[in-house]
């Protein structure tokens, strides 16, 4: 280290530095998504046993309407098997629709656990003083948070959707996949985008944030409509779509029921609103989520240094 | 040319902070839970290639006047100026230039090895990826990590770990270093190998400078070129650790091992006493007295006064001084 080093602040320096830093960011998550295979078991068998209990369920509605279309022993007739070929239909396009939201809730933990409570976690171990005192941009330090969050659940959702395929036998069918890759990135964005603001305004609390975070998780499933139709929210007279409408600020409520749509042409139960819609209204979220984390990371960060509560006290 | 660091009368002031769900915890009521000032108008400058100290017991507020000087804390009032940049303001400079590392991180994730976790954070500063590499792998060679290189951090042991941190302070070839109490609880190895590195560094690297803290008499002495004495967020005395000890041998210091004191008072009343501190060894029954005295004259009368309590003198040793005589001087008690 004879040479000394230039200290540069033009433009095109700042720009490598953000972009190493989002990188150096993401990595650890890139890698530790693969690094132990124990994440086999927690991260693809458990949200399966969440997925079979409702699967179970449609199926037994299922097996009581056949019964009702056609009793045993059945030998149909050509309008009874008509019957039973649709009551087929809704039931694979209802076993896909919680095996889709199975896979989204990967997402929506990570968000919660591994962005939002994050930099608490981070303060707690001494990481966030750290970053703070780095030259980089707050945001490359969220985006890399943000980009391998996304790697490492993509590549867990990715196998809990191929297993539940497997497994339950659903078939999907897709038409227009261009689409369906902006709705399901979008929605990624937007839901990191939301990650990212509540990183920022759980900068200034402690164990509260984590307490907040686990306050969230349930209500959340429910709203977003991960293991039903959130459509079907609307059919529940007075609070029914009250909480349907609060609950699509979450991205993950527009994006689930986009995506479900997409890989369900003409038979996804209960839709929203058109696909194309639910973009532009994810688009614009993922806007808002943006702008909003960056002002609300500025803020809280003069706050907290003002109040000393960047670091922890012990370090 | 501008200091390396600069503080004017810097002050900050904590908050007692005071839920109103939550009764105030125990610790903090003891320290009364009202506001703390852990710094009280702190002036210090060190000019650029100087290796300076900051010594002082736990609580004295060092590693606050760190946490200003490294962006992460704003003063309550007074101003600080890192290679010449204000913390306040100037931020980006000051970041891309400074480097922290303090005693007992827990830093990094436990996933990644060691060589892994340096090269991240090197990424924060924009080192391009080569260059962070060869530096880290020449590091880890100087502190003896090489062959824990790829280890995973978690398997680290409390040295190994404190070097990797060390490491990292270096590999990003910063002019200003923080190290707040860089060799806490290390064994006398690491120690070695990490004081050597920081005053080796310092030699061979014009203009990089160096700001320490520690509770270690003898680690300031070493390393050193200047030290200021903080207790209670003041700086008692600043100066060359010869300068320091200098002023200390004007006076007397006597050691004193007895049987267990109940009663300390009165001792400064002796005529030539100019102060003392009382240590107890509640395992050996006994307590440890130092003395700074202005000749050897009161020693008569203290022991005297020790044994008016039944107490039996063990023994009795003039010594040379030490910083800790300068700061026993100077506040009437010891470091830990
Ligand atoms: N975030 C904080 N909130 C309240 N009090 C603090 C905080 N950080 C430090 N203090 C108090 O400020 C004083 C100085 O602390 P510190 O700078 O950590 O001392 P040192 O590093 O010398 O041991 C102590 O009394 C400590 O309790
Ligand atoms: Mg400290």
């Amino acid at each position: 280290m004879r040479e000394a080093t230039v200290r540069r602040a033009d433009l095109r320096f700042r720009l490598g530095l953000n972009l190493r830093s989002v990188v150096g960011r993401a990595y650890p998550r890139v890698i530790g998504a693969n690094r132990e295979p124990s994440w086999l078991i927690f991260e693809v068998f458990l949200p399966l046993l969440g997925i079979a209990a409702y699967v179970f369920i449609y199926q037994a509605f299922y097996q009581a309407q056949a019964a009702a279309i056609c009793p045993s022993p059945c030998t149909p007739t050509p309008a009874q098997l008509l019957a039973l070929h649709q009551a087929g239909q809704n039931l694979n396009a209802l076993v896909a629709t919680v095996v889709l939201g199975g896979t989204m809730v990967a997402f929506w933990l990570n968000v919660l656990w591994s962005m939002a409570s994050q930099l608490y976690w981070e303060k707690e171990i001494g990481n966030l003083q750290l970053y703070m005192m780095a030259p980089m941009n707050r945001m490359a330090l969220l985006g890399g948070m943000a980009i391998g969050g996304m790697f490492m659940t993509s590549v867990r959702a990715l196998s809990t959707l191929v297993a539940g395929i497997v497994v339950f036998g659903v078939i999907f069918s897709v038409a227009n996949p261009f689409l369906l890759l902006a709705v399901f990135f979008v929605t990624l964005i937007a839901l990191y985008g939301m990650g990212m603001m509540f990183a920022s305004l759980y900068l200034l609390w402690g164990r509260e944030a984590w307490n907040l975070s686990a306050l969230m998780e349930e209500p959340i499933f429910f709203s977003s409509g991960m293991y039903f139709p959130a459509g079907g929210l609307f059919s529940i007279p007075t609070w029914g779509p009250a909480v349907a409408i609060a609950g699509s600020i979450v991205p993950a409520t527009f994006g689930l029921d986009a995506l479900r749509q997409l890989t369900l042409p003409g038979t996804a139960p209960l839709p929203l609103l058109p696909p194309v819609t639910e973009l532009e209204i994810l688009l614009v979220l993922a806007v808002v989520f943006l702008v909003l984390a960056r002002y609300t990371l500025a803020y809280l960060e003069t706050l907290a240094k003002r109040e000393g509560k960047l670091t922890s006290r012990h370090q | 040319m501008p200091y390396a660091v600069e503080t004017r009368d810097l002050t900050r002031i904590f908050a007692g902070k005071r839920h109103w769900l939550r009764k105030p915890d125990p610790e903090e009521v003891e320290r009364g839970v009202g506001p703390t000032t852990a710094l009280g108008g702190v002036t210090v400058q060190i000019p650029e290639g100087e290796l300076f100290g900051l010594l002082g017991p736990n609580g004295a507020g060092k590693t606050t006047l760190i946490k200003i000087l490294c962006t992460l804390l704003l003063p309550t009032s007074g101003e600080a100026f890192v290679a010449g940049h204000d913390v306040t303001k100037d931020v980006f400079p000051i970041r891309q230039r400074i480097g922290m590392v303090s005693g007992g991180e827990t830093t990094g994730y436990g996933l990644l090895t060691a060589r892994e976790n340096i090269w991240m954070f090197s990424q924060f500063y924009g080192v391009p990826s080569k260059v962070a590499k060869e530096r880290i792998d020449g590091l880890m060679k100087v502190f003896g990590l090489w062959d824990r290189r790829d280890a995973k951090v978690r398997t680290l042991s409390t040295g190994q770990r404190q070097k990797m941190n060390m490491v990292r302070g270096f590999a990003t070839d910063p002019d200003i270093l923080f190290l707040d109490e860089p060799t806490l609880g290390l064994d006398v190895n690491a120690a070695r190998i990490i004081r050597d590195y920081v005053m080796k560094w310092l030699k061979e690297n014009k203009g990089k400078t160096v700001l320490l803290t520690t509770h270690y008499m003898a680690e300031a002495d070493e390393m050193c070129d200047r030290i200021a004495i903080i207790d209670n967020g003041k700086i008692l005395a600043c100066d060359t650790p010869e300068n320091l000890k200098r002023t200390a041998r004007m006076d007397t210091t006597f050691q004193l091992e007895v049987d267990a004191l109940r009663n300390t008072d009165g001792f400064t009343a002796i005529p030539g006493v100019k102060n003392f501190s009382s240590k107890n060894d509640i395992g050996k029954n006994m307590t440890h007295l130092t003395f700074i005295l202005d000749g050897e004259a009161p020693v008569a009368d203290i022991l005297s006064r020790i044994m008016s309590q039944g107490s039996k003198v063990h023994s009795l040793q003039k010594s040379e001084p030490t910083l800790e005589d300068v700061f026993i001087r100077m506040v009437g008690r010891g470091f830990e």
